[in-house]
């Protein structure tokens, strides 16, 4: 019988696999950031063992990092005491680190696609849960806890069970206007936020093959917030021609042993799925979440639920906790919604193609009075990327903030947050309580929205823009 | 890791859904580089309303947390794991557990326990009419009882051996090294390196 990507991917890293015991797999690359590591290191030391494989492992900082003034030392002293530790423990330990002021710095999501470094077939795993994002080139790559960090750093492998399959098929083309952000928050609105739980999500279909690899890192990124702790795409040649030439791809003739296997990955046509879920791609428009999980999400065309739309109690609760949250009244439109702050960034919506997408919605127009718009590329890389096409222009001409790489506001970890009761449209992956600031309010949005949103000040769409001359 | 067989305490009801790992320990607690020392970080901002559950008196003292579905959601800190068990909790109670949350909690030997939602509104029942209501959460039977109400938990076998005798992972795993070493003699030389 056939096999999924899934299971292909799987089967071929087993180091051991026992009746009665979890299989143990072979990671291909262990990506390090400075938040989850420190206990894992210190775990090492305890015990007096070593980074087994500092070839395959690779650090960069990131959810900490201030994206401004990165020249002066780190502000905040616990920040800069985390900092620190990831580079001294990178230094004890042999395992290669890209530091704030090093052009390949960014977020770990956003740095090791850029360079190559994540190809399909590969297990990649990384103390942080939008791990999921390298998925996207039909990787099987998912996120870990403290603990599993020091084991693939003294073992380079993981004891884990098989996961369930689950395809989602995405049939159709996507409408004008209608982006990756869109597809994946309406899935997750489909299925819940615990409906992956168990599963490996693998996203097909036309409108998913006619996606760019940018486009596909949106898609998989967010599977964690469906509760899959992975996402996967099968690699096609959308995947090989984003690859070939990049820093870390294969070269000669290892690039043609390479392409000649990852064609291999694809699911088998007799492959089975523990479950399927079909989407038709025209049905869509663009989709923004209006309170405290990403699944709690709407058209942006419609209006805020009330706890009468759920039958289910615990839903009808949780609809009515997240409108007090929010200051949200039940029925008001998505699109009366006022916002105070728009941020563009994050490992969900921070690479170049996201940058672009807004730029061209916000060029030659300002951002409405009493809106601040932060720009924050997910790399170096990208930010010298955007500079050299001028969108650093367009956006600081528009009234907007441009900054330096990192995590920035996704998270809450660093200088960039919201204030209490400050609403916010954000292109990252979570809308949770407090996530982007205590009492901050978030709703996730797509580039494209969150342009058209900081040019109206209220939660609209480009279409928007046009109608309204 | 403690041998974790079985355990009794008091219960806290915690009648929310989805309550994801930001909730659990906001990210400002994440820049310690410690191990310990995070049950201040607990819920830190639902503690800061007065009636939340935990600054209850009645249930100030409880061990064994019963959530709502889908506990646990979101980043993959074990920090979530470690504030819980700092402030003393042993055991969470839940219809639903997110993935890797439960993966952290078997590695540092929180018990998650899986019953269905309808255990979990007779629980919360029980524990709300008489918070002095002792629960006794049973690995080797797999079983809870408070009062009255009993049921069956479902928990991983292999986690469920693990929590047992205390083991730790990355010595099990050591045993297998030459396994380790074998597969990686094999590895195709096209796939990359960081260095």
């Amino acid at each position: 019988m056939g096999r999924t990507l899934a299971q292909k991917v799987w089967d071929d890293h087993i180091v051991r696999s026992k009746a009665g015991e979890p299989d143990l797999l072979f990671i291909d690359l262990h990506l390090v950031h400075e938040v989850t590591s420190p206990q894992a290191f210190d775990g090492l030391r305890e015990a007096g063992r070593k980074v087994r494989r500092t070839d395959l492992t690779l650090a960069t900082e990131d959810h900490n990092v201030p994206t401004i003034d990165i020249d002066k030392p780190i502000a905040d002293p616990i920040s800069r005491v985390q900092v620190d530790a990831l580079r001294k423990n990178c230094e004890e330990f042999g395992v290669p680190i890209y530091s704030l002021g090093n052009q390949e710095q960014g977020i770990v999501h956003v740095v090791g696609p850029q360079l190559g470094l994540t190809q399909p077939g590969m297990t990649v795993v990384c103390g942080d849960s939008h791990t999921s994002t390298h998925g996207a080139f039909g990787a099987l790559a998912f996120g870990i806890g403290t603990s599993e960090v020091e084991h693939v750093l003294a073992t380079q492998t993981l004891p884990l069970k098989p996961f369930k399959t689950m395809a989602i098929t995405v049939n159709g083309k996507l409408p004008e206007g209608v982006t990756a952000k869109d597809l994946i928050l309406t899935i997750i609105a489909k299925i819940g936020t615990g409906g992956g739980q168990g599963y490996v999500l693998e996203y097909r279909g036309e409108a998913i093959r006619n996606l760019s690899m940018e486009a596909r890192m949106t898609i998989c990124n967010m599977s964690i917030e469906a509760g899959a702790r992975a996402g996967m795409i099968a690699p096609d040649e959308t995947t090989f021609a984003y690859l070939e030439g990049r820093e870390r791809a294969p070269k000669g003739a290892d690039w043609d042993a390479a392409v000649s296997y990852w064609r291999t990955l694809p699911t088998d046509s007799d492959a089975t799925f523990d479950r399927e879920v079909i989407i038709e791609a025209s049905e869509l428009s663009p989709f923004v979440t209006w309170g405290t999980n990403p699944g709690q999400g709407v058209p942006l065309n419609s209006t805020v639920p009330t706890p009468d739309n759920f039958s289910d109690p615990v839903e009808k609760l949780a609809c009515e906790k997240a409108l007090s949250y929010m200051g949200l009244t039940a029925g008001q439109k998505i699109k009366d919604i006022k916002i105070d702050t728009v941020f563009l960034g994050s490992c969900t919506n921070g690479r170049i193609e996201d940058l672009r997408a807004a730029a061209d919605i916000i060029k030659g127009k300002k951002v409405a009075n009493g809106v601040r718009m932060m720009v924050v590329p997910g790399s170096v890389r990208v930010r010298l990327a955007a500079m050299s096409e001028g969108l650093d222009k367009v956006f600081l001409e528009a009234g907007a903030e441009w900054r330096e790489a990192g995590c920035s506001m996704c998270l809450g970890m660093n200088p960039d947050k919201l204030t209490p009761g400050e609403r916010s449209a954000s292109t990252s992956n979570r809308n949770f309580e407090g996530r982007q600031g205590p009492g901050g309010r978030t709703h996730l949005v797509s580039p494209q929205v969150a342009a058209a949103t900081a040019i109206r000040g209220t939660l609209s769409s480009p279409a928007d823009l046009v109608n309204a001359g | 890791m403690e041998k974790f067989v079985n355990h009794t305490g008091t219960a806290v009801p915690l009648r929310a859904s989805n309550v994801d790992t930001d909730q659990i320990i906001p990210a400002e607690y994440l820049k310690r580089i410690t191990r310990h020392g995070f049950e201040d970080g607990l819920f830190s901002a639902w503690r800061k309303d007065e009636n939340f559950v935990l600054n209850q008196p009645q249930f100030k003292n409880g061990t064994v947390l019963v959530a709502g579905p889908d506990f646990g959601t979101g980043s993959s800190r074990e920090h979530a794991v470690w504030a819980l068990m700092d402030y003393g909790f042993k055991v969470v109670i839940s219809s639903r557990f997110a993935d890797i949350f439960r993966g952290n909690s078997g590695k540092q030997g929180l018990l998650t326990a899986v019953v269905d939602q309808d255990f979990v509104d007779q629980l919360w029942k029980e524990i709300e009419n008489h918070p002095e209501t002792e629960v006794t959460v049973d690995l080797e039977s797999r079983t809870i009882t408070a009062g009255s109400l009993e049921a069956k938990f479902e928990v991983d076998d292999y986690v469920r051996w693990r929590l047992m005798e205390g083991l730790d992972d990355v010595g099990l795993t050591l045993q297998h090294v030459s396994e380790i070493g074998s597969f990686e003699a094999k590895r195709p030389t096209f796939k990359p390196v960081t260095a």
